[in-house]
């Protein structure tokens, strides 16, 4: 009965055990798919042994997007992981990227602090004041039809071309799904609840921290998942403004987008690094979001 | 009544709607209530009843009229913590456990974790759920988690218990065995008791006196005496002065309601008493 019970936490494991075979089975489902369309209508495939002898198979189809240039095969992408990030270079491309992964992640990370305390603070103001309410949030729904291409470069000029001008395109990103959210959640509460606080004579302030923010929660990580997502996009994107950073994986990304033509792998690794810290900080929200909302009972929902 | 737990004099009160209509939901309600007593407030929806239950209780303000509360306005008694109150739904907080619902006016109030740890299992025994201070609220049936409402309720121990129809949403049986429940942690708190229904043998069963009364605009028809002996068990349920009184009541909410005639009426607004509909 209890969620600490061993039954209960049998259920748990089984349960994870499930999601992740159904994520590996589906990561396999991928890869063959990819390297199906190879199979069927990419470049001739060729291989080495040990002798030099080469063999070739031909697909019977030609198409564009299964191309070695469009569509790399997955092993080449893993040779230039292992293979050194430059000419006479001793650092390989996994080891560059898993640092510049580092980098934009900690550029991601304080934005995604940033929006969220921004978020909270704004929806907070809001539950308190409809006036506040009216008066500001025409402009935070407002500041996020601005193209945020057209916006960093502004950010850029303002906060100059460092780190800080980079989390401040992260934060831009990310205080607008937290405060949309968060004041949904603010004012959840059943209003018997609201009532039952104030019988016992509940300050407001109590009443925001016992009933307010609490209920809030769900809403909360709910927009922070968004949030993660989002600050990795701004930090990139800030990034890649012109003369936005030298490091990172929004800098890898733009360099290899230009050295496509000899090497296509090299930007499907920075894709797959950008990918793959997206994953990390989802799944770093989602942990928290199971500590935070553990004995609720639909803490176990995605 | 100066000695009164809870006077109400002259109070009315009208809704105004956003495109300017006026209801009169109560009109001139008189009310005195001594210390101790075990009121209940009965009749059809739309009488104004629970409307009367939030002013007592000074969750909305009278358009006329005066309420005070153990000689103090309806207020100053709120900020006292005087009331404790409990709603047709438990409204338990789900993030928090049994124990932490029982003790959440206490952390309103300020009360040192020490004495709440204390506090909390004396409530919770009074409600017999001692086991189950660390269960969640989803993990218990709808009639405990009202039992967590109401040991919630009378965790500050307070000198009036406000009920919004609090069994409205239980089976018949449970709403029996939580009607000798509620009449024995009256007799053991001697709290005065304000209870709003839709039943006319719970109303019975548990009250002191039956303020019957009627709608549009809501006003008391008469307030009848029970006087059953105590304490009142399933034999109570089945004596004849029961039965007696139970009946008076009926023909009070008929006569009033159904004073011009109409038939038809009445036999709709019995209906409505019956299925128990929100007032």
């Amino acid at each position: 009965m209890a969620p600490s019970s061993p039954i209960a936490r049998l259920q748990t494991i089984r349960g994870v055990a499930r999601g992740g075979l159904v994520t590996l089975i589906f990561l396999i489902g991928m890869l063959v798919l990819w390297e199906g369309a190879k199979l069927l209508g990419g470049d001739p495939w060729r291989f080495h042994d040990a002798a030099g002898n080469e063999t070739v198979y031909y697909p019977p189809f030609a198409w564009p997007i299964a191309s070695d240039l469009s569509l790399p095969h997955i092993w080449k992408i893993v040779d230039a992981l292992a293979a050194p990030v430059q000419r006479q270079q001793e650092q390989t491309l996994g080891a560059y990227l898993f640092g510049a992964a580092l980098y934009t992640g900690r550029e991601a990370v304080l934005g995604f602090l940033a929006g969220a305390v921004l978020g909270l603070a704004l929806a907070a103001v809001f539950v308190h004041s409809k006036l506040a309410e009216r008066a500001f949030m025409p402009y935070v729904v407002a500041s996020q039809t601005i193209p945020i291409l057209a916006l960093a470069p502004l950010i850029a000029f303002a906060f100059g071309n460092g780190v800080l001008g980079i989390v401040m395109v992260a934060t831009y990103l990310t205080f607008f799904p937290v405060t949309v959210a968060q004041l949904r959640g603010l004012t959840s509460p059943d209003p018997r609840a609201l009532e039952l606080m104030q019988s016992c004579a509940a300050s407001r302030w109590t009443i925001f921290w016992k009933l307010r923010l609490p209920a809030s929660l769900p809403y909360l990580f709910s927009a922070l998942k968004i949030a993660a997502t989002a600050s990795i996009v701004g930090a990139i994107v800030g990034e890649g403004n012109p003369g936005g950073s030298q490091f990172g994986l929004g800098r890898s990304i733009l360099n290899f987008n230009e050295q496509y033509a000899s090497g296509p792998e090299k930007l499907w690794a920075a894709i797959l690094a950008s990918a793959l810290l997206g994953l990390v900080f989802f799944l770093a929200v989602r942990i928290a979001e199971l500590v935070a909302l553990r004995g609720r009972p639909d803490s176990t929902a995605g | 009544m100066p000695d009164a737990a809870v006077s109400v004099q002259g109070v009315s009160k009208i809704f105004v709607s956003a495109d300017g209509v006026q209801t009169k939901a109560l009109e001139s309600i008189h009310l005195d209530i001594l210390p101790g007593e075990f009121v209940s407030l009965i009749g059809p929806s739309g009488c104004g009843k629970s409307t009367l239950l939030r002013l007592i209780g000074d969750l909305t303000l009278p358009s006329t009229g005066d309420i005070t509360i153990n000689g103090k306005p309806a207020r100053q008694a709120r900020l006292d913590r005087d009331y404790g109150i409990v709603f047709q739904a438990p409204v338990l907080f789900d993030w928090r456990t049994v124990h932490a619902n029982v003790a959440l006016p206490l952390e309103v109030k300020g009360m040192a974790r020490s004495d709440r740890n204390e506090r909390v299992p004396a409530m919770l025994d009074l409600v017999e759920l001692r086991d189950f201070a660390g269960h969640y609220p989803y993990q218990l049936s709808g009639g405990m988690q009202q039992r967590v409402a109401i040991a919630r309720a009378l965790a500050l121990e307070p000198s009036i218990l406000l009920m919004d129809e609090p069994f409205g949403a239980l089976d018949e049986m449970t709403r029996e065995r939580m009607n000798s429940e509620v009449q024995r942690i009256w007799e053991r708190t001697g709290t005065t008791v304000i209870f709003v229904t839709h039943s006319i043998p719970e109303a019975v069963f548990l009250s002191t006196r039956v303020a019957v009364m009627s709608a549009r605009p809501g006003k008391i028809a008469r307030v009848i005496d029970i006087d059953l002996p105590r304490p009142r068990t399933d034999d109570t349920r089945e004596s004849e002065r029961y039965f007696a009184l139970i009946t008076e009541v009926r023909e009070t909410l008929r006569g009033r309601i159904g004073g011009d005639g109409a038939a038809g009426r009445v036999a709709s607004v019995d209906r409505t008493i019956a299925e128990g509909a929100v007032g």
